[in-house]
């Protein structure tokens, strides 16, 4: 029975340690790191890609890694179904292996970006099964290249099918342009695949699964993987 | 002396590597013979203030280095404390000003490079980045331009690793324009028995180099940082970081180095391959034999003389038993990196470096590190500094009392004062999820340690306006303030770091600054029981020969025994707001005269180191017993000042009536003093607070309560939150 959560790791990557802590520690579920040229995911039921530099960001953020043997597996196992979860550089290169549609641009500001920030639940997925539609939870972002971007006819298909999960918005819900830190279309923080089995988001959900450290929203996505893990909560 | 060395040094070839007539004439005397021109520049480098800490030297025995939590000292590539359960906590600060100020970004970045390899190089896993900046004022483009690109290359350095930044401090002024300070600390983590010292041992043992291809960047930079003008003569010294490659080589250090197959690793930092492999050597007692020409290279045709004094990022050498081999290498390719056997380690002391059979370099070890001249040299005062000291700031206009609050927002949003949250949002201070106080809440940052119920506090501190007009007692409220930032989050001092940065030491105005500077350290620490542990060196920090002002930069490391237990400056309404520690407020030195009055001048603030020591106890104290959960020290701008900012953090305004202990409304309201600590408690935590402040011997003032929407002093009328928030967050605008 496949029983472990699937860390995927790329030369460069640097949310890894964080992404094993949040489900092996924090969640206690079996947790594996999966090097990045390994070919074979058996005994993984639920994959992450983690955030960080993979490949030093050379060329264009995750433009790389895509190309990394693993990405095949990757590939088959969302097309299976299984539960893929992309945190910041693994929304972007899940972006590159068109995992998910659209792109992630520079951020308006053309800074680096760390701040604890606000995002509404818009739509179900595998990875917003703990949480309802219209929660808005806590997390930190970091990084450089946020800005979602898509063309109008995608971003008009993402809405009407539901497929934006994760949007912007200040701490009472309201999305305002002052509570997009990078200028996503449409506040953009999130989307999920048509399966809704693949989740891509800048945001860090793995890094705010304890209170001690800034927040415990987190934890209420990366919970969704105990359902694939067969593990009673 | 071997037959193939070429003897060709061109009369006064060695003041082109920053050797005096002098040392020359060492070297010749010691050698019984001209060097080669490899040596020479091997010679150059290793006798650089950089790396042969020429005028520090003798003056670094006054400090102290022991206690009985230290685990290394000075002298390796960082110091190690304990901090129970087996584990130590590894820190350092260095310097990376002069290729900062010619190539702000690159120069900043590779700066966190090579200060995060000598945490990684101790086998400890780097769990946290600091940093202290200083530029001239923003007015001018140019300073504007390094102040931004400086942040731009520590956050492109450190985000892309994955180490968080978790505090530091920016400061400007004019004396720092054209040549900012850019000071990075790093601190790692370690169990006690993985520490792993940078001491060469076992004849016949490899040398090998992993990491980057050797390229000519960065050639002389441990000497250009001794001339006085670099940017002028040295442009293409500058060193280019390469953060992924970092990423690679520290994964892979960290798992060689638990391998057992690597005797000693040392990384390659200011003058390459030449001081880390003599290092490695000198610290063992051994020789080492290199052959450059089995260097792997990224240029065509470089000469053995080029490689030698590279300063290529992101190469790390490594002393390897010759069964290790294999094990190493398999490391080294599973993070896609190569390695490359370069020689050996002999047994007969020397240096010697190949260049496939052509003997190049073949000199005592010793000659380079021991036998490196040292200097005192006459110290005086600069009557320039003596007469701003002995300003009388009485002389100076006062504030009219309906003045003050308007004043207080302009200071609030001054470049010394205003919120450095566009600097910190820059730099991923979350990642690694230990980060408990973050940059912005509180006078230090507070880190868990995963699996521990115990914290660290670390703050990185210096009031260089202080240590300009009086070195030593400035250099002591460096080390106090540092100790005092992290005893304000709840953590015990157990050590500090430093960065000494100063002008020419050749100058007697400078070496007074450097000499008195490095005793004031020295008393402080003694009196505040917190060892040096580690530190480095620049001098010569000056433009058109008007140095910076004298910059020891003092980076402590304390401990929470229960990380939970820790305080912010974020206090609640309806608490009491007090004051503990002496308030004797004065002008000379503050933020105030030079903001308003545009003066560096008048005797900078007494400082009691016993009673600063009281006052840190006792606060310690109160956080540790959960009764004190918000402190904050007093620092620039005085206490208006301090009131002002802990309001802002908690969105929360208070009724405050300032200490009268002084006439004057400027100094009332923004003199400094130091050992000064705010705290708020719950009303019914007061009178506790107030016998236990008794019996530690601190004095107790109660200032008023916290509450309402605004900020209201002396029974003035309020001013809002609002107001004092706009003011502090667009200081930079």
């Amino acid at each position: 029975m496949s029983q472990q959560v699937g860390v995927v790791t790329f030369p460069g990557s640097n949310g890894d340690h964080d992404a094993w802590n949040a489900f092996a520690n924090d969640l206690g579920v079996p947790t594996r790191m999966v090097d990045y040229r390994e070919t074979d995911l058996d005994g993984i039921a639920v994959v992450v890609v983690p955030g960080g530099f993979s490949y030093g960001d050379y060329l264009r953020c995750g433009a790389i890694a895509r190309f990394a043997p693993v990405m095949n597996a990757v590939r088959e196992f969302a097309q299976r179904g299984g539960p893929v979860l992309g945190i910041c550089n693994g929304f972007q290169v899940l972006t590159e292996a068109h995992l998910l549609p659209g792109a992630l641009l520079r951020n308006e500001s053309l800074r680096f970006h760390c701040d604890w920030i606000h995002v509404k639940v818009e739509n179900r997925s595998f990875w917003t099964s703990d949480v309802e539609v219209g929660d808005i939870l806590r997390l930190p972002i970091a990084h450089g290249d946020g800005s979602y971007f898509a063309d109008d006819e995608t971003i008009a298909r993402l809405e009407s099918n539901g497929q934006v999960i994760f949007r912007y918005c200040d701490a009472n819900g309201a999305v305002l342009d002052n509570a997009n830190p990078n200028g996503s279309r449409r506040a953009i923080a999130g989307i999920a695949n048509e399966g809704r089995n693949v989740v891509g988001l800048m945001p860090h959900p793995e890094r705010a699964t304890d209170p001690l450290v800034g927040g415990a929203d987190g934890r209420r996505i990366v919970t969704a993987a105990l359902s694939a893990l067969q593990v009673a909560v | 002396m071997p037959e193939a060395v070429v003897n060709s040094i061109a009369p006064g070839a060695w003041r082109e590597v920053a050797l005096s007539d002098d040392e020359y004439a060492l070297i010749l005397e010691l050698l019984g013979r001209e060097p080669t021109p490899v040596e020479l520049g091997m010679f150059g480098s290793m006798w650089s203030e950089h790396c042969g800490y020429k005028h520090t030297r003798p003056l670094f025995p006054r400090l102290p280095t022991d206690g009985p939590q230290v685990l290394q000292g000075p002298g390796e590539n960082a110091g190690a404390v304990s901090i129970g359960n087996g584990l130590a906590v590894v820190f350092k600060v260095e310097s990376h000003n002069h290729p900062s100020a010619v190539e702000p970004y690159e120069g900043a970045a590779t700066g966190v490079g090579g200060i995060v390899r000598d945490i990684f190089t101790m086998g400890a896993r780097p769990i946290a980045l600091l940093n202290s900046l200083r530029f001239g004022k923003l007015d001018d483009q140019r300073n504007r331009y390094l102040f931004d690109n400086v942040v731009g290359g520590i956050g492109g350095y450190g985000n892309c690793l994955g180490i968080p930044t978790v505090g530091g401090e920016v400061f400007f002024d004019d004396s720092y324009s054209g040549n900012p300070l850019v000071n990075a600390m790093c601190i790692g983590i370690v169990t006690e028995d993985g520490i792993v010292r940078a001491k060469a041992s076992g004849v016949g043992n490899l040398i090998m180099l992993i990491g980057a291809d050797t390229g000519r960047d960065g050639l002389h930079g441990a000497t250009f940082a001794s001339v006085d003008d670099p940017e002028a003569s040295h442009r293409g010294v500058i060193q280019v970081g390469n953060p992924f490659l970092e990423k690679l080589l520290l994964e892979a250090s960290l798992e060689l180095l638990t391998s057992g197959a690597v005797v000693a690793m040392q990384d390659l930092g200011a003058a390459g391959l030449t001081s880390s492999t003599i290092e490695c050597a000198s610290r063992g007692g051994v020789g080492a034999e290199i052959d450059v020409a089995l260097v792997p290279r990224r240029e065509e045709g470089m000469t053995a003389y080029e490689v030698m004094l590279s300063e290529s990022q992101e190469r790390m050498l490594l002393v390897v038993e010759p069964h290790g081999f294999e094990q190493v290498d398999a490391i080294v390719r599973k993070w896609s990196l190569h390695s490359s056997v370069i020689g050996r380690i002999t047994d007969d002391g020397m240096v010697r470096v190949m260049d496939g059979d052509v003997v190049t370099a073949d000199v005592p070890a010793e000659f380079f590190t021991d036998k490196c001249p040292t200097y005192v040299r006459p110290a005086a005062e600069a009557p320039h500094v003596v007469a701003a000291r002995e300003t009388d700031t009485s002389a100076f206009s006062d504030l009219k009392p309906g003045q003050a609050p308007a004043v207080l927002l302009e200071l609030l949003s001054s470049p010394n004062i205003c919120s450095r949250k566009p600097v910190y949002e820059r730099y991923d201070h979350t990642i690694l999820t230990n980060t408990v106080v973050a940059p912005g809440q509180a006078d230090a940052a507070v880190l868990r340690i995963k699996g521990q119920q115990s914290g660290i506090a670390t703050a990185i501190d210096c009031n260089s306006r202080y240590c300009y007009l009086d070195p030593h007692l400035g250099a002591m409220h460096a080390v106090a303030e540092a100790c005092r930032n992290v005893s304000c989050t709840g953590g015990r001092p157990l050590a500090i770091t430093n960065c000494l940065n100063f002008g020419n030491p050749e100058r007697p105005a400078g070496y007074f600054q450097l000499d008195n500077a490095v005793q004031g350290i020295a008393d402080a620490c003694r009196a505040l029981d917190v060892p040096v542990i580690s530190g480095n060196v620049s001098l010569y920090n000056e433009t058109a020969n008007s140095p910076v002002f004298p910059t020891p930069t003092i980076g402590a490391v304390g401990l929470l025994d229960d990380v939970c237990r820790h305080a912010t400056m974020v206090w609640k309404p309806g608490q009491s707001i007090v004051l503990l520690g002496a308030w004797s407020p004065v002008l000379g030195g503050s933020e105030f005269l030079s903001y308003w009055h545009d003066a560096v001048a008048g005797q900078p603030p007494s400082l009691d180191l016993e009673g600063e020591l009281r006052v840190q106890e006792l606060v310690r104290d109160l956080i540790g017993a959960g009764v004190v959960r918000t402190a904050h020290d007093v620092a620039l701008g005085g206490i208006a000042v301090a009131l002002a900012k802990m309001a802002i953090v908690s969105g929360v305004g208070a009724n405050v009536q300032l200490p009268r202990t002084v006439e004057r409304v400027d100094a009332q309201w923004f003199g400094e003093a130091a050992s000064a600590i705010i705290v708020a408690v719950e009303a019914g935590d007061e009178e506790r607070v107030r016998a236990n402040a008794a019996e530690a011997g601190v004095p107790f003032l109660r200032l008023g309560e916290t509450g309402d929407s605004g900020l209201t002093i002396n029974g003035g009328k309020a001013i809002p939150l609002s107001a004092l928030s706009v003011a502090h967050e667009h200081g930079f605008a």
